[in-house]
């Protein structure tokens, strides 16, 4: 066994063992490290927002040169609207950024959802019934159909609706089922991540 | 015998010998036929197609050039291994239906290449990639076949990237959009005339009255958090409707409300909702806009805040709605360690399975686009549902019929419904 001598490893293996406190109960080691996270990651979005978002956005497009472009003003405009909420008598202009942010997105989101999930999951569920491969594409056909049953929301799930929802809710829950175990897995993997790095990087256990 | 056994051995070494030989012989490559060079359809000029017939090893090397102001210059940084090149077949967006199809005739299912850039050399000897754009006009286009070794050169003829005002490939999709919003601008109107629409029981939206009654009697705060997306995904965007009858609801009993947020723009709108709700519900004095804050927009760092104020200030009813991540489970626990009356609800379906087994209600997927409506009982609202519901029925029609076509031999339908 042979103690890490970095300074780096010493105070991860501090800060994750305040924030492991937690398991415990609720304590001030655990405060710290919480408060200590929150500042760091604020800071860190700061000056990430600044360097990724405003310089190459705002203050380069804007800057005399070749790569000037007042087509940027517009979005300038209309984040400065965002920021006069904090004057009482302005703070109504905030609402026509937020009305553009809303409607843009949401205009956008149409076109997406519609290439990106109905088109492909409607398409693939259209697959042949083959002599040779019947059973797959009619457990996927029965449960998509089941499924979509349980959410029509202007239907009373009464007699053969109710029926044909309740076995959707089967299908969910098995697919529900089949997820849990699949991302428990996942994050018991992050935690024997985290008791190595403590283990074998900290404390120098031999592996 | 043991002759035989040197004799073999001698063989083995070899072979073994020689092979950084036969490795070092070019690759053989029959000729190239039926060269053909068209503008890539449906894009903004930034590509031609390059389509040939050739047979030859997987390693064998080819490098397309284009012409351009008189120069020759290589549209790749490196040459492309024939094994990497697609079939014409795998990209129905390009070339349509037709070559899978195995009309051989019509539409062979030749390799093909797209050509979106060229690379020019500056006077310092840099390599400068170059865009492809309609400005360039008409260039010609050649296929070296082994470019660094025997250099054969197939000619391709000249081609101008020319950009498309319409995407013929998103058609459908342009159909699907104004059918679906036909369908559910309509059953709005009607809903106009007549409120009175059937919605189902929502059991998570039944106990939102008993979760805020009981922080009330308990003298505790509600928790509502919005998830941990921006108001660009939809489900955020139901979170914040439902934060606002939530709201109203709090600001009747006369409760307290925490929203801590993770996205600032969120956390604005946010604020103006629950504003709002106060107001409508004859108590602006009780509107505290301090409680309705941002905490970071770093995952866990939110979550590890989120976690200290639920255990500070125990809240006696968390909602938690919206998008969410590898959070969500940690946010969830920790709540039903504080005995808190849960209510989630997100379309994140790995998320899903946590919150059913953390939480008291999870509204599903839908499920939370539907419980404004449930809980507003508003026309616009409760007409869009409706139409949803009917376009909803038109999809289960479309899969129902297109899977028989389909077992039938008649793959058009599923080929409508195939995102190009």
């Amino acid at each position: 066994m042979s103690l890490s001598m970095d300074i780096g490893v010493w105070i991860a293996a501090g800060l994750t063992l305040l924030i492991f406190s937690f398991i415990y109960k609720d304590n001030p080691a655990f405060k710290f490290a919480e408060a200590l996270f929150l500042g760091v990651s604020l800071g860190y979005t700061s000056v990430n927002t600044y360097w990724s978002n405003i310089v190459p956005q705002v203050v380069i497009p804007l800057t005399p040169g070749s790569s000037f472009n007042p087509w940027v003003l517009l979005p300038l405009f209309l984040g400065l609207c965002i920021v006069l909420r904090v004057v009482p008598q302005l703070s109504w202009m905030s609402r026509m950024a937020f009305a553009v942010y809303i409607a843009g997105y949401a205009g956008l989101a149409i076109p997406t959802e519609i290439s990106g999930r109905l088109l492909p999951q409607v398409g693939s569920t259209m697959q042949p019934l083959t002599a040779g491969n019947w059973f797959t594409p009619l457990v996927i056909l029965v449960g998509v159909f089941c499924t979509m049953m349980y959410f029509f929301f202007s239907l009373e799930h009464k007699g053969a609706v109710g029926k044909i929802s309740r076995l959707g809710v089967v299908f969910v829950m098995v697919s529900f089922g089949a997820s849990f175990g699949y991302t428990v897995m996942a994050r018991v993997s992050l935690l024997i991540g985290r008791i190595q790095f403590l283990f074998f990087e900290w404390l120098g256990l031999p592996n | 015998m043991r002759i035989l056994a040197i004799l073999n051995t001698r063989f083995i070494c070899a072979v073994l010998l020689l092979m950084p030989v036969f490795a070092l012989l070019p690759a053989q490559a029959q000729n190239v036929t039926d060269i053909e060079l068209f503008d890539q359809p449906n894009d903004d000029g930034s590509a031609v197609i390059l389509t040939f017939d050739l047979e030859g090893d997987d390693l064998l090397e080819l490098m397309p050039q284009m012409q351009v102001d008189g120069e020759w210059y290589n549209s790749e940084t490196v040459p492309l291994t024939l094994a990497a090149l697609d079939f014409k077949s795998s990209h129905p967006e390009i070339f349509s239906w037709g070559v899978e199809d195995g009309q051989e005739d019509l539409h062979p299912n030749h390799r093909f290449v797209v050509l979106s850039k060229y690379i020019s050399v500056d006077e310092a000897g840099d390599q400068q990639v170059e865009d492809i754009n309609p400005g360039l006009g008409e260039f010609a286009v050649r296929l070296l076949i082994d470019p660094d070794g025997a250099a054969i050169v197939h000619d391709a003829g000249t081609v101008q990237a020319v950009e498309q005002w319409f995407n013929t490939n998103m058609v459908f999709r342009l159909a699907l959009a104004v059918v679906f919003a036909l369908i559910i601008m309509s059953f709005i109107l009607a809903a106009r005339k007549n409120p009175n629409i059937f919605i189902r029981r929502i059991a998570g939206l039944e106990a939102v009255d008993e979760a805020i009654g009981r922080a009330t009697e308990m003298g505790k705060p509600v928790m509502h958090i919005n998830g941990l997306d921006s108001l660009a995904t939809l489900s955020t965007v139901a979170a914040v409707n439902i934060l606002g009858r939530i709201a109203s609801k709090v600001a009747t009993y006369e409760s307290d409300l925490l929203v801590p947020c993770f996205d600032p723009v969120v956390m604005t709108v946010s604020q103006e909702v629950v504003k709002n709700a106060y107001l409508e519900a004859g108590r602006p004095d009780n509107y505290r806009e301090d409680n309705i804050y941002f905490l970071t927009d770093q995952q866990f760092s939110y979550t590890a805040s989120v976690c200290g104020i639920m255990l500070r200030e125990k809240p006696a009813a968390n909602f938690l709605l919206g998008y969410f991540y590898a959070e969500s489970l940690l946010l969830a626990e920790t709540g039903n360690t504080t005995g808190a009356i849960q209510i989630a609800g997100t379309d994140a379906q790995a998320q899903l399975p946590f919150f059913i087994t953390t939480c008291d209600y999870t509204l599903i997927g839908e499920e939370l686009y539907a419980a404004s409506a449930y809980l507003s009982r508003e026309p616009m609202l409760l007409g869009s549902l409706r139409g949803q519901d009917v376009a909803k029925a038109f999809v289960m029609l479309m899969i129902f019929i297109g899977t028989i076509l389909s077992t039938f031999g008649n793959p058009w339908l599923t080929r409508l419904w195939t995102a190009l």
